[in-house]
């Protein structure tokens, strides 16, 4: 069969054996797992995939329609579930609630996300100029977004914030008389905000990754041009940076969006101190598994998916104006 | 280390300008890494505060030790909290195997497989990626519900067996990408079908990958709050997280000393994976972005 393959090209196209050295080979290759194997591959894919396939069908897919059929009933657990159509959206239309969770949401993720990134970047750029124990700044960086999620630190920081927290006995001892922050409407947002900036190691880290990427030369040839530091950051580094920016991005939205822990710790729970605290998810949790309002839930958790996708849909978009890929 | 610096003028004409500007920014990074850990030395060291200590200055000594706060907290719940953490422990062990056995299987088949569909079914992998817990997770109560798994750790575990945290699978796939194909070849002309060459070439080989799935699980598991909360409802199943919330509603404001000090049992195994770990981590986060 190889023979016959290799003849026929051979004979069809005598002009292009200068760049013909590959093909025998990757044919062969080729037809050995197409031809007898074919079969046998496909079995053992099954056997290999079952478990990821019934995981697909019972865990992710078939919830993930169970969510949108139950986002147009009216289900509380108990009774059984009605078809109420639109109702759950239009409510959704007029849940002030919702305006405000979703308004929290949105400010977090614009402020904290930009946040965390410049401060990724810059950390990065400082730790990536060869200095002794890189190793050791990496790790103290990086330690906070390892715990940053748990219910240990969203503990810390409730008491770090407040009215006799850390925050405040630092400033007592400048002789400034500080808030509640926590507990106070206009800063509670704010301090989960830090929390989030707080937790930039995990960018910082892919930054430095990025940042070992950039060829020296360009460096070099700039300095001899004469570039000056900043002109070598924007002309170089950052568009050569740009697809790690890009993913850093995208990444990070989309976990800032799913912000959940820490303003339940915060707040023990209730979004509070008047609703400045309640992230989309958490007052998803409320109307799901406080109220059982599961019908509801679901259409709120669709509008999730929907935002998230969205956002990610136009990163992808405007990613082909300002990300480059080198060659 | 210096490889980007690697021709700079000659090592004595680096002189005092360029060493004091070292020196200071050492200086600066050491000042921040010190404020960034500052809360949790701050926590470590109120934890063996007397309570009304804590309140009265932000400095990291204990003046007064006392480890009281750990007798204290460790008793103050339901239950005492090694039941807490004994199930958090199960909960993150039956993890790390579901995601290890499940994730790995599925990987081998997309790395080294030729079947039908396989672009399909991959491109449906990548995208579970990032789906959002809570658009599955009423739909999967109500499953857990009627499988009668409320209050159990099945809803924990089983799952990953069944490969859905599916960002391993993919973490997996580009490693044993990277391997190369002769070993496989060579071990199929012998004879050998695809479950031997799994799980006597790919997985020993696989090593690296393999850690910095078991690390990720226990940390992200280990710290995982909302799936905890919603699928174990009574004291006796709760794993640490979920504890620790039911202190801070049962606590008033004055027992932060007990709090910090179950906290900072609740972070040290987190903190000491991260020791152990530590190359692993930060290659794994390099390579593939995960937090």
């Amino acid at each position: 069969m190889t023979t016959l393959l290799h003849g026929k090209t051979a004979s069809g196209t005598d002009d292009d054996s200068g760049t013909g050295a590959k093909p025998p080979r990757t044919r062969r290759k080729a037809a050995a797992s197409r031809g007898g194997n074919r079969r046998y591959e496909n079995l053992a894919a099954l056997g290999f995939l079952g478990p990821w396939f019934l995981g697909l069908a019972l865990i992710t897919a078939g919830p993930l329609m169970a969510s949108l059929y139950f986002s147009f009933t009216d289900y509380n657990l108990i009774g059984d579930h009605q078809w109420v159509g639109l109702e759950n959206y239009e409510r959704m239309v007029t849940d002030t609630r919702l305006h405000s969770a979703l308004k929290v949401t949105f400010v977090y993720v614009f402020v904290s996300v930009p946040l965390q990134l410049a401060m990724a970047l810059a950390l990065a750029m400082v730790l990536d100029r060869g200095l002794r124990g890189l190793a050791l700044y990496r790790s103290v960086y990086y330690l906070p977004s390892l715990l940053g999620g748990s219910v240990a630190v969203a503990i810390l920081w409730r008491q770090v914030f407040g009215a006799n927290g850390l925050i405040n006995q630092v400033l007592a001892f400048f002789g400034i008389q500080g808030e509640g922050w926590v507990s106070h409407p206009d800063y509670a947002l704010g301090t989960l905000v830090i929390l989030n900036v707080w937790t930039f190691g995990a960018p910082m880290v892919i930054f430095l990754a990025g940042l070992r990427q950039i060829p020296a030369m360009y460096y070099e040839a700039a300095a001899v041009d004469g570039a000056s530091p900043l002109r070598r950051f924007w002309h170089i580094t950052i568009p050569m940076l740009t697809p790690i920016i890009f993913f850093n991005l995208v990444l990070q939205i989309i976990n800032a969006f799913q912000t959940f822990t820490q303003a339940f710790i915060v707040s023990g729970g209730t979004g509070g101190p008047s609703d400045s605290t309640l992230f989309y998810t958490l007052y998803l949790y409320q109307r799901g598994f406080g109220a059982f309002d599961m019908g509801y839930a679901s259409a709120m958790a669709w509008l999730l998916l929907m935002i998230i996708g969205g956002f990610t849909a136009v990163n992808f978009l405007a990613s082909k104006f300002w990300v480059f890929y080198g060659d | 280390m210096a490889t980007k610096t690697a021709a700079p003028a000659p090592k004595q004409q680096r002189t005092r300008a360029e060493r004091t500007r070292r020196l200071l920014i050492h200086l600066g990074l050491i000042g921040f890494g010190l404020i960034m850990l500052y809360p949790l030395l701050w926590m470590l060291s109120s934890s063996f505060k007397p309570t009304a200590e804590i309140f009265r200055e932000p400095g990291l000594i204990p003046w007064s030790f006392t480890p009281e706060n750990y007798t204290e907290g460790w008793n103050a719940l339901q239950h005492p909290f090694h039941r807490y953490l004994l199930n958090s422990a199960i909960v993150v062990g039956g993890a790390i195997v579901g995601n290890l056995i499940g994730c790995s299987m599925a990987a081998y088949a997309f790395a080294r497989l030729e079947f039908r569909g396989k672009r399909l079914f991959f491109a449906i992998m990548l995208a579970t990626i990032m789906l959002p817990i809570h658009v599955v997770i009423v739909p999967q109560y109500i499953l857990f519900a009627q499988l009668d798994w409320i209050n159990t750790f099945y809803p924990l575990i089983v799952p990953k067996l069944l490969a859905t945290d599916a960002f391993f699978i993919f973490l997996m796939v580009q490693f044993i990408r990277g391997l190369p194909r002769d070993l496989d070849e060579a071990a199929r002309i012998d004879g050998c079908g695809h479950v031997r060459i799994f799980c006597q070439i790919i997985l020993p080989l696989s090593m690296p990958a393999l850690a910095t799935t078991a690390i990720f699980t226990f940390i992200w598991t280990w710290n995982d709050f909302f799936s905890q909360l919603i699928f174990l409802t009574s004291p006796d199943m709760y794993t640490v997280p979920v504890a620790l919330r039911t202190f801070v509603d049962s606590s008033s404001q004055t027992s932060w000393g007990p709090l910090f000090a179950m906290s900072v049992v609740a972070l040290g195994p987190v903190f000491g994976f991260f020791l152990a770990g530590q190359r692993y981590l930060v290659k794994g986060i390099a390579t593939t972005g995960i937090k």
